[in-house]
């Protein structure tokens, strides 16, 4: 079955998982700007990291037929530094230009800190400025619930972006329902601990719809899975959901997401 | 039942039937953690509710059997920061828990 892994962090995974994934039916992925494990030490940093999201990975996927698009800016684990954020975000509209970019993302709060905040507006100035879409990495475990409302009013308080085109990304039982109440895209991310198994993701679907909401894997080089979408896509089979639902979820909602983008082949 | 009744497409007997093994697994894993801590060498936690991480764990094992559905809901909810302000800086600060530290603890 063919499907879209719309969150998945190829830099950190194995040209094996490219052609597994490929097997699995993964016709594109995007890939959003991330932590590494650890900080930068300078905006050179980035600017390497984003040559790699912009030329160097899309190579790679395509060796395996998989479309690969990105997303770019500082994530919130780095945007504590004022100073650094300032030069990071400057060196990101030299890029928007290139074929696989989508957007701003993956942005938002990691420990809801005033910093971060203050960064998360800066990166939405630059996506209202830019007419760009948003992909928002939502807090992790605890900091999650607070985390996704002060993101949400952020996106709001700048007025001018439209709720259809950001997608919250990471949403729990907790979050999904204000998420989409108040007009927000959602990205529902399988992990193996933290996050929803593909059993919960699966549930979550069945209580709040297949609108507006997709799933992905965050692959990454922590505890992940980059073949938890088709996963999930087994579990929803052997309850008995059929196979539009999940090409709806896995495929018709990613490309009607993503193609408000000029640069996605919606194809 | 909430406004979720009917939702899943499965039986409840099906639904019981395709998972009750892995999650009568993961109950025992459950009690065999929180006893572990027991037997553990002493230190600061005389009972694993002084750690604020069990306390909300088993707070929120009573959702489980209250009869009110939305458990997973509000299993998170138990977990999570209530507080509304933005922290005043993050500086130092990388990963989450998994619980509030907030949270009365003993
Ligand atoms: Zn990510």
């Amino acid at each position: 079955m063919q499907y879209i892994d719309p969150h998945i962090h190829m830099v950190s995974r194995t040209t094996d998982d490219y052609a597994r994934m490929a097997q699995a039916g993964c016709v594109a992925i995007t890939e959003p700007a991330f932590w590494a494990g650890y900080d930068r030490s300078s905006p050179q940093g980035f600017y390497d990291y984003f040559r790699q999201l912009t030329d160097t990975e899309p190579k790679r996927a395509a060796q395996f037929g998989i479309e690969h698009y990105t997303w770019l800016c500082i994530n919130p684990k780095e945007a504590e530094d004022l100073a650094l954020a300032k030069d990071v975000l400057a060196l990101i509209p030299d890029f928007l230009d290139q074929p696989n970019v989508l957007g701003i993302g993956e942005i938002g709060l990691n420990k809801n800190s005033r910093n971060e905040l203050k960064v998360l507006e800066d990166h939405i100035a630059l996506a209202d400025a830019t007419e760009s879409l948003i992909l928002v990495h939502t807090p992790h475990l605890e900091d999650k619930r607070k985390g996704t409302r002060l993101i949400m009013d952020a996106v709001e308080r700048n007025g001018n972006i439209k709720p259809s085109r950001v997608l919250i990304d990471h949403v729990e039982e907790h979050t999904v329902k204000d998420v989409l109440d108040r007009g927000f895209w959602c990205g529902m991310t399988l992990y193996p601990d933290s996050k929803c198994t593909p059993q919960r993701a699966a549930d979550i679907l069945e209580m709040f719809g297949t609108e507006r909401i997709w799933i992905n894997s965050a692959g990454d080089w922590g505890n992940s899975d980059p073949l938890a979408v088709p996963k999930c896509h087994v579990e929803m089979l052997r309850r008995g959901h059929t196979a539009e639902t999940i090409q709806k979820i896995s495929l018709d909602n990613p490309r009607t997401f993503l193609g408000q983008s000029p640069r996605f082949n919606a194809k | 039942m909430s406004e979720f009744a009917g939702t899943c497409p499965l039986t409840r007997t099906q639904v019981i039937d395709q998972y009750f093994m892995e999650h009568r697994a993961k109950l025992l894993d459950l009690a065999a953690f929180l006893d572990r801590i027991e037997r553990g060498q002493p230190d600061e936690i005389a009972d694993p509710r002084d750690d604020f991480r069990i306390a909300q764990l088993l707070d929120a094992t009573k959702v489980l059997d209250d009869g009110q559905g939305e458990r997973a809901r509000r299993v998170l909810e138990v977990f999570s920061d209530p507080t509304e302000q933005p922290l005043e800086s993050a500086a130092g600060l990388k990963g989450a828990s998994g619980a509030w530290a907030g949270h009365p603890t003993g």
